[in-house]
C-alpha cells in the first residue's frame, strides 16, 4: 500500500476539500435553487457518509444508496449530473479520504467501485420514485382542480338556470335552423302552458297576419349574421287560437369564433296593453252615442286620401239636422239622443261601399265621405240617398218625428285641397243649404266661399300677422280636482284677423306648421307666456307658483335652436324651468325617433313638465308611454263626455279608470280637458284625475281674469 | 345553451402551463409532456433559461431571509407556482418560526397541489385568485385570517409580473396592493428581460413566441418599465439588479454562466 504524497490533511479538512471539488463538478448540472455555498454545505455530510461507508468494518456499501437519493432530493436530476457525481467519487474519494493502512489499496479500489454502484442505484431508484410521486401528486392536483372547476361551473350553471327559469320575462333559445331548444316557464305560460307544444314548433312557422313587414327581413339578416338583434312588437297564435302580443327582442349568440350559433328571444307579454290600446283607439275614433265614426276618424280618412297620390278625388257631404234643437228643447235630451241614434242608423244604411264613410262630427252634425268617386254623380247620388232616407218620419214613443237635413257638398283632389279646408268649405256650403230653406244639398262654389275664410288667404296673411301684432294670448286655468285650487293655465294663441275676426288655433296653427311660421310664432307665444308667468310668480299662500302650459308643435321639436332659445326665454323672464309645462300632442310621438325626443328629454331633465296632449285621439300606444319623457297625460275631452250625465257611461268610467291607473303607475299625473259640468268634475275627481280644465271652471280669457280667479281661490 | 360569460373556464391540460414549465426548468417532475415540450422549445430559443430560474429562486430565498432580518414575519406570495424545493414558507419559517405565509396563484393545478403540500402546515395557506383582481386576494378569508395588514408584510411578486400584459394594467394591480399594505412593507420583484445578460432581443422575442401558446404570454420589459412597479417604494441596496448581484451571500459567483444576469430583481420598502 502506498501513501499519497504531500502532507496528510486533517480528516475534516480533506472532507471539505472533497466536497468543494464535488460541488464544483455537479453544481453547473443541477437545477437546485441552493446557492453554491449552500450546495457545498449540503454535500459535506454526504461526503462524510461515503467516507464512513468506505472504511466501515465489515464493509457494507448500501448506505451509499442514500447518498444518491439525497442528491436527487437536491434536484441534481439533470442527465449529466449522475456521471459527474460518480466521476468525482471515482477520482477523488480515495485521494482525499484514504482509508488508511488497514485496508489494502486493491480492496480500497474495489470498495470505491462498489460505492459508486450503490450511489448510482440509489440515485436511479430515487429519481424514479420522485418522478412517480411527483407525477402522481400532479395528477391528483389536476383531478382536484378539475373537480373544483367543474363544481364551480356546475354552480354557475345552476345559478343561470335559476335566473332563466325564475325570470318573469319569457326566454327562449333556438338554433340557427329555428328549432326551439329551450324555453322558460314564463314563456310557456304566455303560450298557454304547454311546453311540448312550443318545443315542437319552428321559429319560422310563427307567422301572424299582423307581423310588421320588417320582422321577417330582420330575422333573415340575423340568421345570416348581418344583424345582432332586433326588437319588435309581434303577435303569435297560441295553440288555442287566441292571440298573444309580445314585445320581442331577438339576439344572436355567436361562438368564440364569431359564427352564429343560437338565437335568444326575450318576450314581454303586452297582450293586455294592446287590447286596451285597441279599445282606446276604437273609443277615440268612434262616437259613443251612435257608434258611427267620429270626427277624428273622419278627418283622418279625409287627410289620408288628400295626402295620397295627386289626383285622387274625394267628395264630402256635410250635413246638419234641421230643427234638431227644437226636438231637444221640447222633448228633452234623452229623446234627442235616441233620435240621433235612429238617424245614424239610417245614414249608415246609405253606405254601400267601403269607399264611403259616415261619421258623427258632433251635436247634430254628420258627414259622409266618398273616396275616389267616379264622377260628381256618385256624391250627389249619396246626398240624394241620405235625403230620401230621412224623408220618412222617425217613430219614437208613439210619436212621428220628422227629421230633415241640409247638406253641403265639396269635391276635391289630393294636391289641391287640404282636409281642414274641405271641411270648412263643406260647412259653409251646408249653411247655404240651410239658408235656402233646408232639406236639400248645395254644391260648394268658390265665389260663395270667397268671403269665407280660405286656407289660401290665411296662409298669405300669416307671415305679416306676427309683425303686425295680430296675435294675442288667452289663458285657461288648470284646476286641481282635489280642492278646486288653480294650479296654472294653458296659454292659447288667438289671431285677431282684420277680416274674419278672432280665429282659434285650429284654424291657423296647421297653416303655420306647413309654412314654417310655427317656429317664430311658437317662440313669440313662449315669450309672452313666460312674461305672464313671471307676473304670476307672486308668493301664494300654498307655496305653489302657477305653472304655464305652452303648446309645442312637432315642427318646433325638429328646430335645432329650440332648447337654447327656450332656455334663454326662461332665463330672461327670471323663471325656474319648473314654472313651465310644454304640451306635445300624441301624434308628434308617432314614429318619433330619439333625435326628436332629445330636446324633450333635456327639458324634462331641467325640471320642466311635459304633457302628452290630446291623449286618446291618436294611436295611444300604451306600451311606449314609459319610454317617453313625459310627466303628465292630458286626456282628450272625448273620454269625459259620457260623464256629463248621471249615471255616467260605465264604459267611459272604466276606461278613464284604467288610464288613470296606468298613468299613476308610470308616475304621470292626469289632466282632463273639456270639463263642462259639476257632475263630470265629481266623477273625474272620484276616479283620481289630478287636474282639470274646461268651461265648468273658466273659459279661456285674458290674463287678468286668471289673476282674480286665483286670488279668490287663495282667499277661500 | 351557451355558457354565460361569468361561468369559470374549465381546465385544459393540453395547454402548456407556465407554472408547470417553470417546474420543469427547476428539474421537477410536476409537469406533463406538453409542458416539457414547451420548456424545451423555450430553452432552445433562449439557452440557459433554467439557470436564470435557479438564480431567481435563489434570489427569492435571500429576499425572504432579508425580510425576516428586517423584522417581517408575514408573507404574501402572489404567483407562487407549484411547490418545489425551498418554498417560501419553508425558508421563512426556518428563519422565523411561526411566520405567516399566504400563497396565491390562478393556476388551478398549482393551487390544488399547493393545498395538498400545505396540508398540516401551520400558518400557511393558498388562495386561488388572480393578480389582476387584487381585491379578491385582499378580501380572501386566508389573507384576512393570516395577514395583519396593519403591520408590515413582504409582498412577493416573483417571476409573475411578466405574465401580465400591459392591457392587464399590472402597475395598477401593484398600486392597489401597495395601498392595502402597511408602511415598512417590502415589495419583492423579479422580472424577465433581455437586458443584463448576453441574449439578444430576437432571442427574447423567440421565447415570447413560445409562451404565446401557453397559459399566459410572457412579456419582457425594460429596466425603466420594471422600475415603475416600485412607484411608492424605496428600492433597498443594491437597487434593481440582476438576480445574482442582489446581496449575494458570498462563497461563489465566479464561473457563473453570464446568462443568469438576464432580467431584474429588486426589493423596495413602502415609505
Ligand atoms: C414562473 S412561476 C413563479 C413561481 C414563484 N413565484 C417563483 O418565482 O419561484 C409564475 C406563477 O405565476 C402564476 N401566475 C401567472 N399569472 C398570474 C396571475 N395573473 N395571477 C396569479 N398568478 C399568476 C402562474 O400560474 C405561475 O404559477
Amino acid at each position: 500500500m502506498t501513501r499519497e504524497p504531500g502532507p496528510e490533511p486533517e480528516p475534516a479538512d480533506s472532507l471539505r476539500r472533497f466536497a468543494i471539488i464535488w460541488s464544483r463538478a455537479i453544481y453547473p448540472a443541477t437545477a437546485t435553487s441552493m446557492t453554491r455555498g449552500e450546495f457545498e454545505e449540503y454535500l459535506l455530510p454526504l461526503a462524510a457518509r461515503l467516507n464512513a461507508t468506505l472504511r466501515a468494518q465489515p464493509f457494507d456499501p448500501r448506505p451509499a444508496a442514500e447518498v444518491g437519493a439525497a442528491l436527487v432530493a437536491a434536484h441534481c436530476t439533470d442527465p449529466a449530473a449522475l456521471a459527474r457525481i460518480l466521476d468525482v467519487v471515482d477520482a477523488y474519494l480515495l485521494l482525499y479520504c484514504p482509508p488508511g493502512p488497514a485496508l489494502p489499496s486493491e480492496e480500497s479500489r474495489t470498495r470505491c467501485n462498489r460505492l459508486q454502484h450503490w450511489v448510482a442505484a440509489g440515485y436511479t431508484r430515487a429519481l424514479q420514485e420522485r418522478t412517480r410521486t411527483e407525477q402522481e401528486a400532479l395528477s391528483r392536483a389536476a383531478l382536484a382542480a378539475r373537480a373544483a372547476t367543474e363544481q364551480a361551473l356546475y354552480e354557475s350553471e345552476v345559478r343561470f338556470r335559476a335566473v332563466f327559469q325564475g325570470a318573469s320575462i319569457g326566454i327562449g333559445i333556438a338554433d340557427m335552423d329555428g328549432r326551439i331548444l329551450d324555453v322558460n316557464a314564463a314563456l310557456t305560460t304566455m303560450f298557454g302552458g304547454l311546453e311540448r307544444h312550443i318545443r315542437s314548433r319552428n321559429v319560422y312557422d310563427w307567422v301572424h297576419p299582423d307581423d310588421a313587414p320588417e320582422v321577417w327581413e330582420m330575422q333573415r339578416q340575423l340568421n345570416r349574421g348581418e344583424r345582432d338583434h332586433y326588437r319588435m312588437e309581434k303577435a303569435y297564435y297560441r295553440p288555442d287560437g287566441t292571440v298573444l302580443w309580445t314585445n320581442l327582442t331577438v339576439s344572436l349568440l355567436r361562438d368564440a369564433g364569431g359564427v352564429p350559433q343560437y338565437m335568444l328571444a326575450l318576450m314581454e307579454d303586452i297582450t293586455e296593453e294592446r287590447l286596451l290600446s285597441e279599445r282606446l283607439r276604437y273609443e277615440a275614433t268612434h262616437d259613443a252615442l251612435t257608434g258611427l265614426a267620429n270626427r277624428n276618424l273622419f278627418f283622418e280618412r279625409l287627410e289620408q286620401t288628400l295626402d295620397g297620390p295627386d289626383g285622387v278625388g274625394v267628395g264630402v257631404c256635410y250635413l246638419d239636422l234641421d230643427g234638431f234643437k227644437d226636438v231637444n228643447d221640447s222633448l228633452g235630451h234623452a229623446v234627442g239622443d235616441r233620435l240621433l241614434v235612429a238617424v245614424a242608423e239610417r245614414l249608415q244604411a246609405c253606405v254601400t261601399s267601403p269607399d264611403q264613410l259616415v261619421a258623427r262630427i258632433g251635436g247634430d252634425e254628420f258627414a259622409a265621405l266618398v273616396v275616389n268617386p267616379a264622377s260628381r254623380a256618385d256624391i250627389t247620388g249619396l246626398a240624394d240617398l241620405i235625403l230620401a232616407a230621412l224623408a220618412d218620419p222617425i217613430r219614437m214613443d208613439g210619436r212621428d218625428l220628422s227629421v230633415r237635413c241640409s247638406i253641403g257638398i265639396v269635391e276635391g283632389q289630393a294636391g289641391s285641397l287640404g282636409p281642414a279646408e274641405a271641411l270648412r268649405s263643406a260647412d259653409i256650403t251646408m249653411y247655404r243649404a240651410k239658408a235656402a230653406g233646408g232639406n236639400r244639398f248645395e254644391l260648394a262654389d268658390p265665389d260663395s266661399d270667397a268671403r269665407a275664410i280660405t286656407r289660401h288667404g290665411l296662409t298669405n296673411r300669416l307671415p305679416t300677422a306676427l309683425e303686425r301684432g295680430e296675435f294675442f294670448i288667452e289663458y285657461q286655468p288648470l284646476v286641481r280636482l282635489g280642492d278646486g285650487s288653480v294650479r296654472g293655465a294653458e296659454a292659447l294663441v288667438r289671431w285677431c284677423h282684420p277680416v274674419h275676426g278672432v280665429l282659434g288655433p285650429d284654424q291657423f296653427i296647421p297653416l303655420a306648421e306647413s309654412t314654417g311660421l310655427i317656429v317664430p310664432l311658437g317662440h313669440w307665444v313662449l315669450q309672452q307666456a313666460a312674461w305672464q308667468a313671471r307676473d304670476w310668480q307672486f308668493p301664494r299662500s300654498d307655496g305653489h307658483p302657477l305653472r304655464i302650459n305652452v303648446n309645442l308643435s312637432p315642427a318646433q321639436l325638429g328646430h335645432p335652436g329650440l332648447v337654447p332659445e327656450t332656455l334663454a326665454v326662461i332665463k330672461d323672464a327670471g323663471l325656474e324651468p319648473t314654472a313651465l309645462c310644454l304640451e306635445v300632442t300624441e301624434s308628434a310621438f308617432i314614429g318619433a325617433d330619439e333625435e326628436l325626443m332629445r330636446p324633450l328629454r333635456e327639458f324634462a331633465e331641467l325640471g320642466m313638465a311635459i304633457a302628452l296632449d290630446d291623449f286618446g285621439t291618436g294611436y295611444s300606444n300604451l306600451a311606449s308611454l314609459r319610454r317617453l319623457p313625459i310627466t303628465t297625460l292630458k286626456l282628450d275631452r272625448s273620454f269625459t263626455r259620457g260623464m256629463q250625465q248621471q249615471p255616467a257611461d260605465p264604459v267611459d268610467v272604466k276606461i278613464v279608470e284604467i288610464v288613470v291607473d296606468l298613468a299613476h303607475t308610470l308616475g304621470l299625473s292626469v289632466t282632463v280637458e273639456g270639463v263642462e259640468t259639476g257632475t263630470q268634475a265629481e266623477h273625474l275627481r272620484a276616479l283620481g284625475c289630478d287636474t282639470a280644465q274646461g268651461w265648468y271652471y273658466a273659459r279661456p280669457g285674458p290674463p287678468e281674469r286668471l289673476h282674480s280667479l286665483s286670488l279668490v281661490d287663495t282667499t277661500t | 345553451m351557451e355558457r354565460p360569460a361569468w361561468a369559470p373556464q374549465g381546465i385544459d391540460l393540453s395547454v402548456p402551463s407556465v407554472s408547470r414549465i417553470y417546474d420543469y426548468y427547476l428539474g421537477g417532475s410536476h409537469n406533463f409532456e406538453v409542458d416539457r415540450e414547451a420548456g424545451r422549445r423555450a430553452i432552445e430559443a433562449f439557452p440557459g433559461l433554467p439557470k436564470i430560474m435557479q438564480a431567481n429562486r435563489a434570489f427569492m430565498r435571500r429576499a425572504v431571509r432579508f425580510s425576516v432580518d428586517q423584522g417581517i414575519t408575514q408573507f404574501l406570495d402572489i404567483g407562487s407556482g407549484i411547490p418545489t424545493f425551498g418554498n417560501v414558507h419553508e425558508v421563512a419559517q426556518a428563519a422565523s418560526p411561526g411566520a405567516h405565509v399566504v400563497y396565491v396563484d390562478h393556476d388551478p393545478v398549482a393551487v390544488a397541489h399547493s393545498r395538498a403540500v400545505l396540508e398540516g402546515v401551520e400558518h400557511a395557506a393558498i388562495v386561488a385568485a388572480d393578480l389582476r383582481s387584487p381585491r379578491d386576494i385582499l378580501d380572501s378569508a386566508e389573507v384576512r385570517g393570516l395577514i395583519d395588514l396593519e403591520r408590515p408584510v413582504a409582498l412577493l411578486l416573483v417571476a409573475v409580473l411578466h405574465f401580465l400584459e400591459d392591457a392587464d394594467e399590472p402597475a395598477k394591480a401593484v398600486a392597489e396592493l401597495r395601498e392595502a399594505i402597511a408602511p415598512g412593507s417590502l415589495l419583492v420583484v423579479t422580472h424577465a428581460s433581455v437586458e443584463g445578460g448576453p441574449r439578444r432581443p430576437e432571442e427574447g422575442e423567440r421565447v415570447e413566441n413560445v409562451y404565446r401558446s401557453a397559459s399566459s404570454p410572457l412579456i419582457m420589459r425594460s429596466r425603466a418599465e420594471v422600475e415603475r412597479f416600485f412607484d411608492g417604494f424605496d428600492l433597498v441596496e443594491p437597487g434593481l439588479v440582476s438576480a445574482p448581484l442582489w446581496r449575494p451571500d458570498g462563497s461563489d459567483d465566479d464561473e457563473l454562466d453570464p446568462v443568469v444576469f438576464s432580467g431584474f430583481a429588486g426589493v423596495g420598502r413602502k415609505a
